[in-house]
């Protein structure tokens, strides 16, 4: 560490300007690393360090932000007065005035059983090695991989009225794909399309079977070339959990954006068909639909202790035996909207303002079986592993496709289908939810692309086994 | 820190680093750099303001057929920097000591020096939001400015170096009725004019007009259709992903399959080139290679060239033209045809006039079908003339259909879209798209 590194929050807390209504340094240091292997070739690891602060002031009802790399006072400086600029050009002309940001003090880290430091990089990309060989089932394999992505993020936000929240972040991505091909017939299968990610160490890895999930995965994308297309019809639909994820994530998650619903998002990634007046009373889905916004569950994705404006986060329902109960919106959303939300306000970085966004959102365990569940479908289809999603910009209509489908007839699974989509309505779908299994599954999404200036950030899905009745079901191509 | 400034500091760093390697090590750099502002609206308010100062370094660390790549963040002080860089190495160094030796590692040894500026004058940050709130009065606008300079670098331990930065702004903004009822706009450029950002403002209030009347609701079902260019840029996106790079073909997960398997085309007006020269992003690569003018992808309706990044043509055994790892076009351009834009509605005649197109996806990947919604300023068109804005509609049909035998024509004119995307860094990409006349396309929901 260089002089210009030391004593880095004394000196982002002695820049802060006292005179604000309200002033924030956040400083994030994210550290990612990629491994990878694909058809037998050990692709060059790459290893990313990227550091820096966004400063915030809220001063006579304008606000500024202020980011930069450079991390030198000088650097520091020109910060803070382009933030201050800013909320001087802004007075007056903003959506919101007055601060009702909080001044906390508190700290979280991730769990980690098994660090990844106790195994050296050899060993870490052996495991990658033997998955992506073990994927070579077929001559009719044509390509195949097994990656594993990891982040390692340290955020600080100090606040002029003497806050400060210390968090460190550790997310596990693990990947595997493997693809077969017969003529114009090409098919894929996955690991949960980088689904089964989770915050951790070593532990991670195992939590959903990556050891064994290799040799599946390629007898399944080879089995799919002699698969038959998915029929077309109104039947009826089980999603399993690595489809649950992309299903919450467009259909429940993005319209309870409060944000959206405030109308921030309209120039890109849309409105909402949700108002402000549907909460507490509208019957989002069924009775068996209970939804929560849960930053504390061990291992997902985007658990936290706070959000990027400092909120303390804690488990809150959004929907109760299918009513919708709160948005998702931060502080400031709050205050906008006159609504209860949730600790959401979350930055992609330290180059990006924080905005409302999902954290870990979850659908609750229900008490069948997924053997029940199956035995109650007479005719219908079993969805795994999203590979397509589209949904329109008050996220109503949507259609989503799947890798692989399992055709069920008269209570059992009868055969894998090919190409299986489906599509329908969101505020109709969640009220044909029929069947919510007890196999309550975590999982998340590196890629939840949001904002102007556009933001990714990570997001945590928790799941079971979902029944649907009465859905539009179809195939690809003949 | 001025773009020249920074320029000055990563020619120092690279040679700097330079003299620490080891041995037969070869160090390959690239810096991504941006000073950006950016001011988001709503309901013609600040939703947020602010400046973004970045500067990032990739390295590949090379030695023999040994390489590992990292990336760091620089602050624009040398000291730190150095310091930042040398750890980096040393990291990078350790890992590629236990590596394997990588097959596919291609790299330019003979590379020329180059560099290229586009330069532009920017309103101050504060003058640019009077204009915008000013233009924005009455309306409920909604939005984002983005505005500055930015720059990519590239270096090598041999000596070679190419520089490129832009001095832009884009204005990206959408007029809101009620609800989804909406019409989008944008200016961008390298300079900014008052009376053509006016201009556009008002062409958007009175297409507002328009959306005002009651919608018409469409069942699902096939509409003859006119795309403008926003909507055939999505079209573009999708066919981008997989559809003209090496990788995707050889593995056979390109949505032109069809193409390579069963020598399937689309309509002989249909060309397609990859145009470097044309567009706003640099003329090289992390690699060191040089992007070519122009990349024939399509042409006359049949494949023509992939794209091929250094690794793929590694892989594959052939040339490499300078496409990165992902083998994405970064100026897209399509031939325009011979529709005038004056008769575009006689010639549409009844149907469906589509402004814009949101968030596609594959539907069947392989049969390069794909589905998505419409958006922003949609309408129904009955005799030549705009009668109702329209519900919003999910579409479901393949490409070789609309750009196939279903298409009717291509407007004489093709308009010029620089890229408004800003994840993690303002994009430097661009297309210059016509719009597309087709006899049908395919609406499910």
């Amino acid at each position: 560490m260089t002089d210009l590194e030391t004593r880095l929050e004394d000196r982002l807390r002695g820049m802060l300007p006292a005179d604000a209504d309200y002033a924030s340094a956040r400083h994030v240091v994210e550290r990612g690393t990629n491994l990878s292997v694909r058809n037998g070739v050990v692709e060059p690891p790459a290893a990313s360090h990227d550091e820096g602060v966004m400063f915030t002031v809220w001063r006579d009802g304008g606000i500024g932000y202020g980011a930069t790399s450079d991390l030198t006072d000088a650097g520091l400086a020109a910060a803070v007065e382009r933030a201050s600029d800013w909320a001087q050009a802004t007075a007056g002309r903003s959506v919101v005035d007055q601060t009702p940001l909080l001044h906390t003090v508190g700290d979280y880290e991730t769990p980690v059983a098994e660090s990844f430091d106790s195994m050296d990089l050899v060993d870490q990309i052996a495991i990658l090695v033997r998955a992506d060989a073990a994927m070579n089932v077929d001559d009719r394999i044509v390509d195949r991989g097994a990656a594993m992505l990891r982040y390692d993020v340290e955020t600080l936000l100090i606040t002029n009225g003497g806050g400060r929240v210390a968090q460190r972040i550790r997310q596990v991505f693990p990947d595997l794909h493997a693809t077969a091909n017969v003529g114009s017939n090409t098919q894929t299968r996955t690991y949960g399309r980088a689904a089964f990610g989770g915050q951790g160490g070593l532990e991670v890895m195992a939590e959903h079977g990556f050891a064994d999930a290799p040799v599946r995965i390629g007898e399944e994308a080879v089995a799919l070339l002699d698969a038959p297309n998915c029929p077309t019809g109104v039947m009826d639909l089980l999603l399993a959990p690595d489809q649950m994820v992309l299903q919450i994530h467009e259909s429940i998650g993005h319209p309870l954006e409060l944000d959206r619903i405030l109308g921030d998002e309209r120039n890109y990634a849309g409105t909402s068909f949700v108002t402000p007046d549907m909460f507490g009373t509208y019957q989002y889905g069924s009775e068996l639909l209970n939804v929560t916004f849960d930053p504390t569950v061990a291992g997902e994705v985007a658990s936290y202790g706070y959000d990027d404006d400092g909120t303390p986060a804690q488990r809150t329902y959004l929907i109760k035996s299918g009513i919708l109960q709160r948005p998702m919106g931060g502080t400031i959303s709050q205050a906008r909207a006159g609504l209860n939300g949730v600790a959401n306000s979350r930055a992609s970085s330290w180059n990006r303002p924080p905005i409302d966004r999902m954290a870990n959102l979850n659908v609750e365990a229900g008490e069948a079986t997924v053997d029940e569940l199956i035995a109650g479908i007479e005719h219908g289809v079993l969805m795994e592993t999203n590979v397509s999603w589209s949904i329109d910009d008050s996220r109503n209509k949507f259609q989503f496709g799947c890798e692989l489908g399992r055709m069920i007839e008269n209570g059992e699974i009868t055969g894998i289908v090919r190409n299986p989509n489906y599509r329908g309505i969101s505020s109709t779908f969640w009220r044909n939810l029929t069947g919510v299994a007890d196999d309550f599954t975590t999982m998340g999404t590196p890629n939840c692309g949001k904002g102007e200036p556009n933001q990714v950030i990570r997001v945590g899905h928790a799941s079971p086994h979902c029944r649907f009745s009465a859905v539009q079901v179809f195939g690809g191509e003949a | 820190m001025s773009v020249d400034d920074a320029r000055e500091r990563f020619d120092d760093l690279v040679t700097w680093a330079t003299g620490t390697l080891r041995g037969d090590e070869v160090l390959l750099a690239s810096l991504r750099g941006e000073n950006s502002d950016f001011v988001r609206f709503n309901h013609g308010a600040v939703r947020q303001a602010g400046s973004v100062q970045q500067q990032s370094l990739a390295i590949d660390l090379i030695s023999g057929r040994n390489h590992a790549e990292g990336s760091v963040t620089l602050t624009g002080h040398p000291a730190t920097d150095q310091v930042r860089v040398a750890v980096l190495l040393d990291d990078l160094r350790a890992q590629r000591a236990v590596l394997p030796e990588d097959p596919y590692l291609l790299f330019a040894t003979d590379g020329s020096d180059s560099e290229r500026s586009v330069l532009g004058e920017l309103p101050a940050a504060a003058d640019a939001v009077d204009a915008v709130s000013t233009g924005a009065t009455g309306n409920d606008f909604v939005g984002i400015y983005a505005a500055g300079s930015t720059f990519e670098a590239f270096g090598s331990s041999m000596g070679q170096r190419n520089w490129f930065d832009a001095t832009t702004f884009n204005l990206d903004w959408s007029l809101h009725l009620r609800g989804d009822k909406a019409t989008k706009n944008a200016y961008a450029g390298t300079s900014w004019d008052e009376q053509a950002f006016r201009s556009k403002i008002d062409w958007s209030v009175r297409e507002l007009v328009a959306l005002g009347r009651p919608p018409k609701n469409l069942p699902p079902g096939g509409y003859r259709s006119y795309l403008a260019p926003a909507a055939m840029q999505e079209i573009m996106g999708m066919l981008s992903w997989g559809g003209f790079g090496l990788r995707a073909h050889e593995t056979r997960q390109t949505p032109l399959l069809r193409m390579v398997t069963e020598g399937a085309s689309f309509a002989p007006a249909v060309s397609i080139v990859e145009d470097i020269a044309g567009g706003v992003a640099p003329d090289f690569q992390r690699a060191g290679f040089q992007r070519p003018n122009t990349v024939q992808l399509i042409t006359n309706g049949a494949f023509d060239s992939h794209l091929v990044s250094p690794r793929s043509a590694q892989e594959y055994g052939v040339a490499t033209n300078g496409a990165e790892d992902y083998e994405y076009p970064l100026a897209l351009a399509m031939s325009p045809g011979s529709l005038p834009a004056a008769g575009l509605l006689d010639a549409l005649d009844t149907g469906l006039y589509i402004g814009n197109l949101w968030y596609l996806n594959f539907s069947d990947r392989t049969a390069c079908r794909t589905t998505g919604m419409t958006r922003f300023g949609t309408f129904w068109v009955e005799g030549g003339e705009i009668v109702a804005p329209i519900e919003v509609l999910r579409f479901d049909d393949s490409a070789f259909n609309l750009l196939g035998d279903r298409l009717e024509g291509l407007t004489e004119t093709a308009e010029t879209i620089l890229d408004s995307s800003t994840y993690e860094h303002r994009s430097m990409e661009s297309l210059r798209l016509p719009g597309a006349l087709v006899s049908e396309m395919t609406f499910t929901l």
